[in-house]
């Protein structure tokens, strides 16, 4: 990927604009180093998806269907209906994910701010997962299944064991941790061992959690009594994250432990030793081997960290936002997940960042539906575009005429 | 990380390390005769000593009746069990004598390990029959879409570009063929369109990955969500407004419009089992087989292959000697996006179902997972694809036999069977050399 291209050429930059003398010529220089510069191209790179949502929203919209049938004689209406068509959808989702404008209170109206905050929460955790294993060179595709073991873990803990407010919940989230810990170190060792593909074996993986879930979900001792709907009773109150700004709202401090871990992580990957060895089989594991570096070892590592965050994705879903065990708890954050790390390119604030934008585009899902009739599958078509311009900064410059960069080093991350 | 080991280090590392060797080289055989003691014991010793398991191989339309047979199931399953275990005892020899196993190994294995297991499900029930004809014949035509999928990831990736997007390419297939055999009341123009909807998507992959160097499995990975996005989107939008653009087949037959039928081929669909199984099938189903023979031969026989396998194993020295890398693999990734479109069509005109959300559910991941079991083979893919349409099947027919596992089980079973696969018995697969490598002059 370019990710350090464009990283070296922001920090080289400075210097070069800084040495010459002309004060015109710096501030050329300085309004280069912003075009060159990540942020831009992120920027862009929404811009140009939106772009696209709006087609979208313009095929979908009745009315403008209708003006366009006699664009020739009145054309002006087709072009108000587009616009009432794209006000009415970034309007909704606006409303959808930060501010209500339509509530009567603050209170109310900043709903949707934290019911974003709480969808960002797992995918946060679990792609901070993702995106070790990326820099590692591996392609986890299993945080789906990782996800499953470890709300289902957690649930267990939190159910059927009894232990004071604190140490339950604490006790749960280590047993989520281990769950998709172990869910991760199966591929890994595999991949150590006998050189199984870890894609293959991770996606095969997920299908085995669901399933095995769904087969546990027709076990009493995971119904509520007196019903045979695979759906679990709630967890214990002792093993609940409290919430984070009182009943009213959904947050739960599971979000601070989200951003806090983004911190460890950060501390792991960039700080440690054990980081070191990560990134250094993941610039390239041959040169790794020969520095004395265990490759095999440092797979299966990685794989369990992996494994690890994408469980603590679960738990906290089970300890904070659901509560409850269905077939349904993973969702698709597994999946969601693997994009928010290329987003985030796989750097713990970064993932923070692609996380917060991706729960605030889900959670403007239902009020797309109900307030725009948008059906909430423009929300996927939104992110994977915003993504696949941020992973071709060429393109984007091509696109919105910025300039090219003076300086491409090539570095494969 | 220091460069110079402790001798504990030292030591810890090469208990790791024969560990390592002892489990790579044994595993094989060490599979084989878990899997058989299983078969013998579970299988073998579960049926009650007197109890029958009655075999159906004929089909009501067949012309050549074979009569419904019954064998003793204790019996029937011990026999399958000490096979399989001859198996992993001959397995176990070659690995000693460090000779070469064939790949009929893994498939009598298969087969008899299949036929205890089928014999145990149905131990003691009369009134049901082991439809051994027809779950093959459902077995290949589950198998369909992952034999597409695998041969365009295998012509994909021969060529160097890795294609995490069969799963968008085959929905995207899936959702044209019906647009247009709607549009036009006629399926096979579905399967004209199929096609181009999974080049399209090959196009985005192409320009992505070869043009703008991106991460191909980024590329793809991305792609896929973008597709189920579209198709969902225009679903939800579009084709729910206008019921007339997503017809099944049975409401185009009512309108007088052509769908696929099935065509046997005369006198070797009469051939008994294996003339419904091979020969008794729609159009799709034989353009698949003239797809496998036509590129493993192309692949390995004629220039073109040899110039898109010198790509993707060694682009610097076939663009030395001429070959353009880059164009090489675009029309590589067009045309392995085009073979994927055109098995999406199963999911739509090819079954007679109006297009759903969603509907390939997981399909291009296990055509993908096909396609490494086969080593990057047209004929290994196929084989391979067939083992999970096989495997689909038969948890199919469990279901109806109705057996003491649960269907959950049932359904984990191809999966579980592929991690077994791809870790034990095929072992360490070679992709091409330059995969995920984008070309740069």
């Amino acid at each position: 990927m370019s990710a350090e291209s464009n990283k070296s050429a922001v920090e080289e930059n400075p210097a070069q604009a800084s040495a010459s003398e002309d004060g015109g010529d710096r501030a050329r220089g300085m309004l280069r180093a912003i075009a060159e510069s990540n942020a831009l191209v992120v920027f862009a790179a929404i811009v140009a998806a939106l772009i696209v949502g709006s087609v979208l929203v313009i095929i979908a919209n009745e009315d403008v269907i209708d003006a366009a049938g006699y664009f020739f004689s009145r054309p002006g209406d087709t072009f108000a209906a587009i616009g009432t068509a794209i006000v009415d959808a970034y309007g909704a989702l606006f409303r959808g994910s930060i501010y209500n404008t339509n509530a009567d209170t603050f209170v109310d109206g900043i709903k949707p701010l934290t019911g974003s905050l709480t969808l960002a929460t797992p995918l946060i955790l679990a792609g901070l997962g993702l995106g070790v294993g990326f820099r590692a060179g591996l392609f986890n595709i299993g945080a789906q299944g990782q996800v499953i073991i470890g709300a289902t873990i957690a649930w267990v803990l939190g159910f059927h064991v009894g232990l004071p407010f604190g140490i339950h919940l604490a006790f749960a989230l280590l047993g989520g941790l281990l769950g998709g810990a172990i869910w991760g170190f199966i591929p890994g060792v595999l991949k150590a061992t006998s050189g199984a593909n870890e894609v293959i074996v991770t996606i095969m993986l997920n299908y085995v959690a669901l399933y095995l879930l769904s087969w546990l979900l027709t076990f009493d001792a995971f119904q509520i009594p007196g019903s045979d709907n695979p759906k679990s009773p709630n967890i214990l109150d002792t093993a609940a994250w409290p919430k984070l700004l009182g009943d009213n709202y959904n947050l739960h401090w599971g979000f601070i432990f989200a951003l806090v871990m983004a911190g460890v992580i950060w501390w792991l990957m960039e700080r440690s030793t054990l980081g070191f060895r990560f990134r250094a089989v993941g610039a390239n594991p041959h040169a790794a081997a020969k520095a004395g570096m265990n490759v095999k070892l440092t797979y299966i590592l990685v794989m369990v960290v992996a494994g690890a965050m994408a469980g603590l994705a679960g738990a906290n879903q089970i300890l904070g936002t659901e509560r409850s065990l269905t077939a349904d708890i993973a969702g698709s954050i597994g999946f969601d997940a693997i994009t928010v790390a290329l987003l985030g390119r796989s750097r713990p604030f970064g993932i923070v960042g692609a996380g917060l934008l991706f729960g605030a585009l889900s959670a403007s899902g239902p009020t797309l539906q109900v307030q725009a009739g948008l059906p909430i599958d423009i929300v996927l078509v939104i992110q994977s575009v915003i993504v696949l311009f941020i992973a071709a900064p060429p393109l984007v410059r091509f696109l919105f005429r910025l300039p090219e960069p003076r300086i491409v080093k090539e570095v494969t991350a | 990380m220091t460069a110079v080991a402790t001798p504990t280090v030292q030591a810890e590392r090469s208990i790791w390390k024969t560990t390592a060797v002892f489990l790579s080289r044994w595993k094989a055989p060490i599979g084989y005769s878990v899997m058989a003691l299983l078969s013998l014991l579970v299988f073998g010793f579960g049926p009650e000593p007197g109890q029958t398991t009655s075999f159906a191989l004929s089909q009501a339309s067949d012309a050549v009746q074979i009569p419904v047979f019954s064998l003793p199931s204790m019996l029937t399953a011990i026999v399958l069990s000490v096979i399989a275990l001859g198996l992993a005892g001959y397995s176990t020899y070659a690995t000693y004598a460090e000779k070469k196993v064939g790949v009929w190994l893994p498939i009598a294995f298969g087969l008899a390990f299949m036929g205890a297991l089928l014999t145990w499900a149905g131990a003691g029930r009369d009134s049901t029959n082991v439809n051994i004809t027809g779950m093959l014949v459902s077995g290949v035509f589950l198998a369909v879409p992952l034999v597409f999928g695998s041969l365009a990831g295998v012509v994909n990736e021969r060529s160097g570009v890795v294609n995490i997007a069969i799963e968008g390419q085959l929905l995207a297939g899936a959702f044209l063929a019906v647009i247009v055999a709607s549009v036009t009341s006629n399926a096979y123009l579905g399967l004209v369109a199929a096609p181009i909807a999974g080049a399209l998507v090959g196009s985005l992959l192409a320009l992505f990955a070869v043009k703008y160097w991106v991460d191909q499995i980024v590329v793809g990975v991305v792609l896929n969500v973008l597709v189920i996005g579209l198709t969902s989107f225009f679903f939800s939008t579009v084709l729910s407004d206008r019921p007339e653009l997503n017809q099944a087949a049975a409401q185009m037959q009512a309108d007088g419009g052509i769908v696929l039928q099935s065509l046997p081929i005369p006198l070797l669909a009469d051939i008994p089992v294996l003339g419904p199984v091979l020969f008794d099938h729609n159009l799709l189903v034989y353009l698949m087989y003239a797809i496998v023979i036509a590129l493993q031969i192309m692949l390995f026989k004629s220039r073109w292959g040899l110039r898109v396998r010198a790509v993707g194993e060694h682009p610097k020295a076939a663009d030395t000697v001429g070959i353009k890398v880059n164009r090489t693999r675009v029309l590589s990734v067009l045309l392995g996006g085009a073979i994927a479109g055109l098995g999406g069509a199963f999911f739509t005109v090819a079954n007679g179902l109006s297009f759903a959300k969603e509907m390939t559910a997981g399909k291009g991941f296990i055509a993908l997972a096909a396609m490494i079991l086969g080593r990057w083979n047209p004929t290994g893919a196929l084989m391979a694809a067939l083992l999970f349409g096989f495997a689909d099947a038969l948890r199919i027919q469990l279901g109806i036999i109705g057996s003491p596992i649960p269907s959950e089980w049932l359904a984990m079973l191809p999966y579980l069977a592929t991690i077994f696969a791809v870790a034990g018995l095929v072992g360490k697969s070679r992709p091409p050399a330059a995969e995920n490598i984008p070309y740069k002059k």
